[in-house]
């Protein structure tokens, strides 16, 4: 039955992540264990709890986006739609252009773009304006911009990016919090299972380094109070840690079925093996320790590669840097790959450039791929005192030569969300 | 072959709460489009809104949870239960992952977010409080009811819209194909606040009509615009063989064929034909295995604005043109104005009432049809024979969806 399933290979990637510019600044970024995070310079975070997080110093236009397209979009479309421009020209693919014989048919080609808060940045500061720094509630619309629908929803960011490269298949945007990067990649390769499209242009985005966003993360303590080592803030698995480090960026993948990539002799980073999401209909913000959901994830998506979990050579973990995550995604991968979890390395990006809420998804899924195709493991940097609960290997502080035939990513979000994702060398389907 | 079938209805709109006042509403032409309520919205350049005037909260949501959420999830909230119960759904004791909630989202947690903002800005990070990460972000009202019902099934939210509605249908489709038998889906909006009407306000397409009469019309020579509406609906689906063997005594309908595309054409423009527009009814027809002359309704999307209802009428006509009989087409919404996410979930509760009293529900101030060749645009209420129900959508910027739904008929599920 498997072999009749229509197989979804990645053949682009493209990332917009703190600290580096693009898909082969950000591989060289993590690679070298170097961190992203710093005190915030957008805002004076001086009254606030948390004042570190991982920016982008994104400039669009320098970026190739023209000034209507900065004009009309928030921070996050513009870097869903850099991340976009580099992921489909890294495919080698066509879209558009009509004429040559081999080009994708555009009514063949999808978008699935997840982002866990859409425009808020846009949003608050568009309030700022209209509320006068929220003196009235009857806001003013004397002072408000053209483009507001396009903040309050985000599709928008679906809609651009299916203009931009005449992907006239099915298109949406996935919202379900942090794990909206790994879901909208499943998403898009299920759209490529169903045959519902033969490519679909998929990733994430989110840009929430603004007051309110920072404000709603201070109140409940998931953020970080390391502001006086900006640089070491983010410690997953390490037992200092104290919550994560707001991040922004985007990462874009091209998806595709397998025989179509093979027709035009595509470059293949990897194959979707699985994928599966669960909710643990718990707490929206709390996590058991047990990890049994998010280990039910796990074996869902292994289960639909039929790869045992002797056969995950690298766990791309979530490892926000809290208490609780770092805790419950231990037990997890332990429940889930039994007595192989102590032999395999696992490591947390979220280290070096922060946890960019749904964006971060498809930055590790763009990490986890490269990978798998350069045998080459990001570390978890800042891993110093090791935490009785956190027994695992997680590659602390320095990239490690290894090749992976398979290896899994996972994410947990607010909502109870607990997302995993299969990705699998070329190598290993051909054997 | 197991079918896909929708067991049970929420409904929580400006027409009614629960399902037999709205359709009470919409066959009586009872319309829900009023004078807005709560605030002053004249700076806005907009007088009317279908506001969910009979919802009491109270009567659906723990006040403990009330205060963590916004009215958005309150009548998701409340959607979901009315869905349950409506259907009897229990969710299975021995197992957790056998009920999944996949709905569209919009524009979020509006109000209590514009009160939290504006207490940042006035106040400082310290008046922000605690529920503002959880309240607002546009997964909220599917992680409430997962943990609220004990749901652990693969959830999901999209954003595509008007189009969500229809789309959290077609992606819940590939929940159950993939083994997962009930999954919750629709959605509901609350949009109806000062910064939210603001917002959508800047995209040109809101009636500044003071007079019900002249607000929102659908297809009608005199269209202008549309009126903002709140609320939405939610229903349960079910994998057919789940169903019967629980002993599911409600089957409202199959869903029997859904298509999706984007114009790809501009960000905020349609696209100058309805090509998109009408292979997406067609993919949904040939997903259902049916011809457009089966077709016994179409429940038009009826933006309200003369470009786009031509454009929809383009679509239909393409795609109906060749009937013996022109496509009775009616729009729902003219009713309750324009819900965003929720207004195609409650279109879907709307087609499937019809399917069952054989009654199609007119539209609202339809006074003077456009021209539309091919295209039998339905005034007032009228009794008729329904088999076999196509409900369309769009999404701002370019979405196109179309859903197909069967009378279901119990000796062919058997078969």
């Amino acid at each position: 039955m498997s072999t009749d399933r229509r197989r979804v290979v990645v053949t682009g990637i493209g990332v917009v992540a703190p600290g580096s510019m693009g898909r082969e600044g950000f591989w060289d970024m993590i690679t070298a264990g170097r961190t992203a995070t710093r005190r915030i310079t957008f805002f004076d975070p001086s009254r606030f709890r948390s004042q570190v997080a991982a920016e982008v110093d994104f400039d669009p236009k320098l970026q190739g986006l023209t000034a209507h397209e900065v004009h009309r979009n928030d921070r996050f479309v513009q870097m869903a739609m850099v991340a976009a421009d580099e992921a489909v020209a890294d495919s080698g693919l066509t879209f558009g252009t009509g004429g040559a014989d081999d080009a994708t048919d555009p009514d063949r080609v999808g978008v699935t773009l997840g982002s866990a808060v859409g425009a808020t940045m846009r949003l608050e500061n568009e309030y700022v304006a209209v509320s006068d720094a929220g003196t009235h509630w009857l806001v003013d619309p004397r002072y408000a911009s053209r483009f507001l629908h396009q903040a309050l929803v985000p599709s928008c960011g679906a809609t651009e990016l299916a203009v931009r490269f005449r992907a006239s298949g099915p298109a949406t945007v996935v919202s379900t919090g942090c794990t909206s990067g790994i879901d909208a990649v499943g998403y898009g390769s299920q759209l490529i299972e169903d045959g519902d499209a033969d490519v679909v242009i998929s990733g994430a985005s989110d840009a929430p380094i603004s007051p309110i966003s920072m404000a709603c993360f201070d109140t409940i303590r998931a953020t970080t109070a390391n502001n006086a080592d900006p640089e070491h803030a983010a410690k997953p698995f390490d037992a200092r840690r104290d919550g994560f480090v707001m991040g922004e960026g985007a990462a874009v993948l091209i998806l595709e079925e397998l025989e179509h990539a093979q027709r035009r002799g595509a470059e293949i980073y990897c194959e979707v093996s699985g994928y599966a999401n669960r909710c643990n209909a718990f707490h929206m913000t709390g996590l058991r320790p047990d990890g049994v959901e998010m280990a039910e994830a796990i074996d869902r998506a292994l289960g639909q590669g039929r790869i045992d979990p002797t056969e995950v050579g690298y766990v791309n973990a979530h490892g926000s840097g809290t208490q609780q995550n770092d805790r419950h995604e231990t037990a997890a991968v332990k429940r889930s790959l039994g007595p192989a979890a102590d032999r395999v390395p696992m490591s947390s990006i979220k280290s070096m450039v922060g946890h960019s809420l749904g964006a971060i998804g498809s930055i590790e899924i763009a990490a986890t791929a490269l990978a798998v195709q350069r045998g080459v493991l990001p570390p978890t940097a800042n891993y110093e005192v090791p935490d009785p609960n956190c027994d695992l290997d997680y590659i602390p502080n320095t990239a490690r030569e290894q090749k992976v035939d398979v290896a899994l990513s996972v994410g947990s979000g607010f909502g109870g969300f607990q997302s995993a994702i299969v990705l699998a060398s070329p190598d290993r389907r051909d054997a | 072959m197991n079918r896909l079938l929708v067991t049970g209805l929420g409904v929580v709109a400006p027409t009614g709460v629960g399902i037999e006042a709205h359709w009470s509403s919409l066959v009586r032409g009872e319309p829900a489009i009023r004078p807005i309520e709560g605030f002053d919205p004249s700076k806005y350049g907009v007088a009317l809104a279908g506001q969910v005037r009979d919802f009491v909260p109270e009567d659906h949501v723990d006040p403990r949870l009330m205060v963590q959420t916004d009215r958005w999830t309150w009548m998701s909230l409340a959607a979901a239960t009315l869905a349950a119960v409506d259907a009897g759904y229990d969710a299975p004791g021995d197992d957790v992952y056998a009920t999944s909630v996949f709905l569209a989202a919009g524009s979020g947690g509006n109000e209590f977010s514009q009160h939290e903002i504006q207490g940042l800005w006035a106040k400082g990070p310290r008046s922000v409080g605690a529920y503002q990460s959880i309240a607002w972000f546009y997964a909220a009202s599917t992680g409430q009811i997962s943990i609220r019902d004990g749901y652990k099934g693969p959830s999901g939210v999209v954003v595509s819209e008007g189009a969500g509605g229809l789309d959290s249908i077609g992606w819940a489709r590939r929940v159950v194909r993939r083994g997962t038998p009930a999954v919750l889906v629709g959605g509901t909006e609350a949009g109806v606040t000062p910064y939210a009407l603001l917002c959508q306000a800047t995209a040109g397409r809101l009636s500044p009509a003071t007079r019900p009469e002249d607000a929102y019309k659908p297809f009608d020579r005199r269209a202008g615009g549309h009126v903002v509406g709140e609320g939405g609906a939610i229903l349960l689906l079910e994998d057919s063989g789940a169903a019967r063997a629980r002993g599911a005594q409600n089957v409202w309908g199959e869903v029997a064929g859904y298509g999706a595309t984007h114009d790809a054409h501009h960000h905020e423009e349609p696209a100058p034909d309805a090509t998109q527009y009408a292979r997406a009814i067609r993919l949904s027809l040939a997903d259902a295995g049916v011809t457009p002359g089966e077709v016994d309704l179409v429940v038009a999307d009826g933006a309200g604005t003369p470009e786009l209802d031509a454009l929809e009428l383009e679509a239909i006509g393409t795609v109906f043109g060749e009937r013996a009989t022109p496509v009775p087409v009616t729009a729902p919404s003219s009713w309750t104005g324009r819900l965003m996410a929720g207004g195609s979930a409650l279109n879907v509760a709307t087609a499937l009432l019809a399917l069952r009293d054989g009654i199609v529900p007119g539209t609202a101030y339809l006074d003077d049809p456009v021209d539309a060749p091919g295209v039998d645009l339905v005034q007032q209420s009228r009794v008729q024979d329904l088999d076999l129900v196509v409900v369309l959508a769009r999404g701002f910027g370019g979405f196109n969806s179309s859903l197909v739904l069967r009378r279901h008929r119990e000796e062919e599920a058997t078969a």
